[in-house]
């Protein structure tokens, strides 16, 4: 870092004063003693250069010239092979290469999410079998409807003597279409046009269905970006978003800070900061990836907000992807607006804009895996439809989603249910909070309340926080998922998932939390 | 990649002088001058101060040159915003010249968005699904030969799922399974569901020769096979390195491994005079050649029983394979989908038999293993990643998530596959009825003077059709492949798409028809065969 900083900072200032170039860092002792001190400088930066690889060199896997081995156990073996044993036979001893990419997945731990799952999964909350167990709060489910929606399963799909069209084989055995089937395709369109109040009509054929919303934004990250270019992405952002979406595509994410000041809305000065920022260093920025509504915040772009950043995708020419898999969980006074409806008023660049949808959290039917991409650009839709041979969706659940969704009645009485069951929950979650004198951003869409629990941390840093995530894992057996998780750039916030909570966990959930709370005043 | 690492300073480092950091840690040198390591006893210390001088300087050039030209009349404070004020007219009028060009899509989108005019195989399957074949609305469609669906035994999957497919979805009352799970129990990990994995183990057992035990913790499940491959190649190698593959090989692998992996195939040369068996002369040879051009070979990836031939490896191959593997230090990719749909007089041996049985370092063999072909279930998507390899395993698992199967499939094939009746009954009368489709093919192929290639497995016809194309090349194998399309509206699969090195090999999928359709099928060949007899 230093060595960089002091480089450029030197060769700006030659650029102005125009001096010799005999030798290098000159500008920066400029005057008193250059020369010297021009050579001093960089040969200390070099020999601390030569000290930090020194102990890289210690810790890194042997390896041969082309092949190299990686994993931990063959090391010791190696080490204790004789020196003079020649480098073929070295390369043979040890074990096979593995990618660079693979090694760098498999050897990144869990997660604080997936350490938090891992703890629920273990040991979960039953009222009844098992009261000392942990709360889950910390997931990306919502089961607030599913008595419903298994109700309908049962009396329309599969009951007795009900005639489910899936039982025609023909149409689910074999190949069917990789990016999802045309009846599916047409429901979802109709879903998606009655989550936003009919603003907007979808048109099935600009289309794919993938296996899950993530799939579906990685391969959108494909189409869009090549390996090592950026994307502006709006922090809070769900938890693991970033790292999965960089595994394979070599995204890079440049975060776009949003503060509780502004109530962690988006700003565009705040992304054209980032969006300068990021073209100083080097990076190709290709796009915006947003969350609308917000997953972490949970609240909405307004109408304003995203014609400006139309406006900002235009004149730097980048993509705009928006990921909208909340839009039919949406609750409160505030009005839900989707770009798409944006996209109906103006008629240019539609080219630039996609839009990422999911089923089964606005369905209540988690597991059912499906991921829709909405675009306007028939290039990037073409790439998809031949991407999604890698993530396609088994035709039961098709056949099965496709059924559902043609039941218009029951899907109206679904999502009016589901608004109306988030609305109470999240209330009474926040009302819970607020009797403990914790606040939470007010949310319009989404099963997650975000919850400044600053004031029950030791010190105001990451670390106090993570240690306040522990003591709510381990101690009150709430599994939440800490800011830091979501690149929160304050510390102190909490994501709170309330869809798989019931009315009656809400005063435990509540109870464990004001323990927690004394522990800290006291 | 390029660093060097610890094993070969070691050896190095008695020998010769080396780098200035190994080197440096092994004289116990002063610690005044760095770089003296390279340039000890002749006047270090002027050398040792000069040469990072030097660097340095080229490193300030080097970032100067990256750096588009800032007006100079800017004070160097990043930091603060307002000295970017005056930068802003200009910026933006950058920006609109931007906005006249189309917005800028990734190389790969670019590449793929287009049409396939590429590949005869993808062209012949989008004619099918303009015009296809029925026995009564379409009797002059375009029949499916091209794709490798099995229908043979749609009946039984039919009588299966109309007496089991409810309640293995919705599960039986309140047992807390099915969708009536609440909370917690929603939690499921990408890679499958562990009664899956348990289920497919005992599958697997049973399909791969009974003699081989397989452990659910080896298996990633993924939505198919074809994302099974991706996840492999994207573990196994990394961009711009390579897999050795054998032709004729499944026209699909392109995408599979070249697209997203970034991996090239290279391909390994087999011949009709040896019935398209595998040669380990061959493969060394593609080995060194690759070798020599600097490319990094890091697998082989071998489809057994062969896609498209039909014919499996023998034990003794699969040993020398094993061996090659082994002294070039390589992965093994095994496909073994076809594993079940034998019928041949040739028993097939899966690879997990042979490592199991001696010892070999294992954590070089993945098998990849699905349900489309074996189950005729290729609409479920269901597949699994097999490997021996730990590493691998912990990257393939976070890589499912991109292409996980949905719960509601989970639980319907959990509750097939463990329907060990069923199963059973399903296998006899699948194998009975690929033969006897097998074997009426080929007769009637005979019949019409064309030739198959040995097969033992999989539900392809490789045919030799050399005798009917002019001119011997793959331009003449393609004429006629447009004559099979547009003339005997069958779609079949050009062995050029297949990358086979010889024209005129045609791969004919039996299993997409009915036994009655088979005379249908044989009469729209004799057509062309007559025409093509008659014009030369």
């Amino acid at each position: 870092m230093t060595k960089t900083s002091s480089s450029s900072s030197s060769f700006k200032h030659r650029g102005t004063s125009g001096m010799k170039l005999i030798v290098p860092l000159q500008g920066v002792v400029q005057g008193k003693g250059g020369l010297f001190l021009g050579s001093i400088i960089p040969c200390v930066l070099f020999y601390i250069f030569q000290l930090y690889f020194k102990p890289r060199h210690r810790s890194s896997s042997p390896s041969s010239s082309t092949h190299n081995s990686n994993s931990k156990d063959k090391l010791s073996d190696i080490s204790v092979l004789p020196l003079s044993l020649s480098r073929t036979l070295l390369s043979h001893t040890g074990s096979v290469f593995i990618s660079g990419r693979a090694n760098s997945l498999s050897r990144t731990g869990h997660s604080l999410y997936d350490v938090g799952l891992g703890q629920v999964a273990e040991n979960p909350y039953h009222e009844i079998h098992n009261p000392d167990g942990v709360f889950h709060l910390g997931g990306d489910d919502n089961n607030l409807c599913m008595d419903l929606v298994q109700e309908w399963m049962e009396k329309n799909a599969m009951g007795e003597g009900r005639n489910f069209s899936m039982l025609n084989i023909g149409g689910i055995a074999p190949y069917q279409p990789f990016d999802g089937l045309m009846e599916l395709k047409m429901g979802v369109a109709g879903f998606m046009s009655q989550a936003v109040e009919n603003s907007v009509f979808f048109n099935p054929s600009q289309m794919v269905l993938t296996a899950g919303d993530t799939a579906a934004i990685e391969i959108l990250s494909f189409c869009l970006a090549d390996y090592g270019n950026a994307f502006l992405v709006p922090t809070p952002h769900s938890p693991n978003f970033a790292e999965a979406a960089k595994w394979r595509t070599g995204l890079e994410i440049v975060p776009v800070p949003c503060c509780s000041t502004d109530n962690f809305n988006l700003s565009i000065t705040a992304l054209d900061q980032a969006y300068n920022q990021a073209k100083k260093r080097g990076q190709n920025v290709r796009g915006i990836i947003m969350t609308n509504p917000s997953n972490t915040v949970g609240n909405l772009l307004n109408r304003e907000t995203l014609c400006s950043l139309l406006d900002f995708a235009r004149e730097k020419n980048i993509h705009i992807v928006s990921n909208e898999i909340f839009a039919g969980s949406t609750y409160g006074s505030e009005e839900f607006v989707s770009i798409a409806e944006i996209m109906e008023a103006e008629d240019i660049d539609r080219d630039k804009v996609h839009i990422v949808y999911g089923l089964s959290n606005d369905l209540s039917a988690p597991g059912f895996r499906v991921g829709v991409i909405y675009s306007y650009n028939l290039n990037v839709l073409a790439a998809c439809r031949k991407l999604a041979r890698f993530s396609s969706i088994s035709t039961p659940p098709q056949q099965l989603l496709t059924s559902m969704l043609s039941d218009t009645r029951f899907i109206q009485k679904l999502v009016e249910i589901n608004r109306s069951r988030l609305q109470k929950m999240c209330s009474a979650l926040a009302a819970g909070l607020k009797q403990l004198g914790i606040e939470c951003i007010r949310s319009s869409g989404g099963f997650y309340c975000w919850v400044d629990m600053s004031r029950l941390m030791c010190s105001y840093s990451d670390k106090g926080e993570l240690e306040l995530w522990d003591r709510l894992l381990n101690v009150a057996k709430i599994n939440v998922t800490p800011g830091s998780s979501c690149q929160c750039i304050e510390p102190g916030w909490f994501r709170f998932c309330f869809g798989a909570l019931t009315e009656c966990d809400i005063p435990v959930v509540m109870e464990r939390i004001r323990r927690i709370s004394e522990a800290t005043k006291s | 990649m390029t660093q060097t690492r610890k094993p070969t300073n070691l050896t190095r480092k008695q020998t010769n002088p080396s780098p200035s950091s190994s080197s440096s840690s092994s004289t116990g040198m002063k610690l005044i001058v760095p770089l003296q390591g390279v340039v000890q006893g002749r006047g270090g210390l002027l050398f040792g101060s000069l040469i990072p001088c030097a660097l340095f300087y080229f490193l300030q050039l080097y970032l100067k040159r990256r750096r588009p030209d800032n007006p100079s009349s800017n004070p160097p404070t990043p930091s603060t915003s307002s000295p970017n004020l005056p930068d802003l007219p200009r910026s933006s009028s950058r920006s609109n010249f931007n906005t006249r060009g189309p917005v800028r899509l990734s190389k790969l989108a670019t590449l793929i968005s287009k049409p396939d005019d590429d590949s005869p195989y993808y062209i012949g399957l989008h004619r099918v699904a303009q015009d296809p074949y029925g026995k009564v609305e379409n009797p002059n469609g375009i029949l499916q030969l091209g794709l490798s669906d099995n229908k043979l035994c749609l009946d039984l999957i039919e009588d299966w799922m109309l007496r089991n497919c409810a309640e293995s979805i919705l599960g039986s009352g309140d047992d807390g399974v099915g969708l009536n799970i609440h909370g917690i129990a929603t939690y499921q990990p990408f890679d499958g569901l562990e009664e899956l994995k348990m289920a497919f183990s005992d599958f697997m057992h049973k399909v791969m020769g009974g003699s081989v035990k397989f452990d659910p913790s080896n298996m990633v499940l993924t939505a198919g096979a074809t994302p099974a491959i991706e996840i492999l190649s994207f573990c196994l190698a990394d961009q711009g390195n390579a897999l050795l593959v054998p032709t004729p090989y499944y026209p699909g692998f392109d995408r599979d491994v070249k697209w997203r992996p970034g991996v090239d195939l290279i391909p390994v040369h087999c011949r009709s005079a040896d019935n398209f068996s595998l040669s380990i002369t061959a493969l060394e040879q593609a080995f060194s050649q690759a070798r020599k051009r600097g490319v990094k070979v890091r697998g082989i990836l071998i489809s057994n029983p062969s896609n498209p031939v039909g014919n499996v490896m023998t034990q003794d191959m699969l040993y020398s394979l094993l061996d090659f593997a082994e002294e070039k230090n390589i992965h093994i990719i095994a496909d073994e989908v076809f594993a079940g749909s034998t019928y041949g007089s040739e028993k097939f041996v899966s690879i997990a038999e042979i490592i199991d049985s001696e010892y070999i370092d294992k954590s070089r063999v993945h098998i990849i293993y699905g349900l489309s072909k074996d189950l005729s279930l290729a609409g479920f998507r269901v597949g699994v990643i097999y490997s021996y390899n730990n590493s691998v395993l912990a990257a393939a698992k976070k890589l499912s998530r991109f292409s996980s199967i949905s719960t509601p499939t989970q639980r319907l094939v959990t509750s097939m596959l463990s329907d060990k009746r069923f199963i059973q009954e399903y296998f006899q009368t699948n194998q009975n009825r690929i033969r006897e489709a097998h074997d009426a093919f080929v007769e009637g192929l005979s019949e019409l003077g064309i030739k198959c290639a040995e097969s033992s497995a999989g539900m392809y016809c490789w045919a030799d059709m050399s005798g009917l194309i002019r001119p011997y090349s793959e331009k003449g194998e393609l004429e006629l492949w447009e004559k099979f399309m547009s003339d005997a509206k069958i779609n079949i699969t050009p062995g050029s798409a297949c990358h086979c090195i010889e024209p005129g090999w045609f791969r004919i999928c039996f299993t997409t028809i009915t036994l009655e359709d088979i005379p249908l099928v044989i009469e729209r060949i004799r057509r062309v065969v007559e025409s093509c007899k008659s014009s030369s």
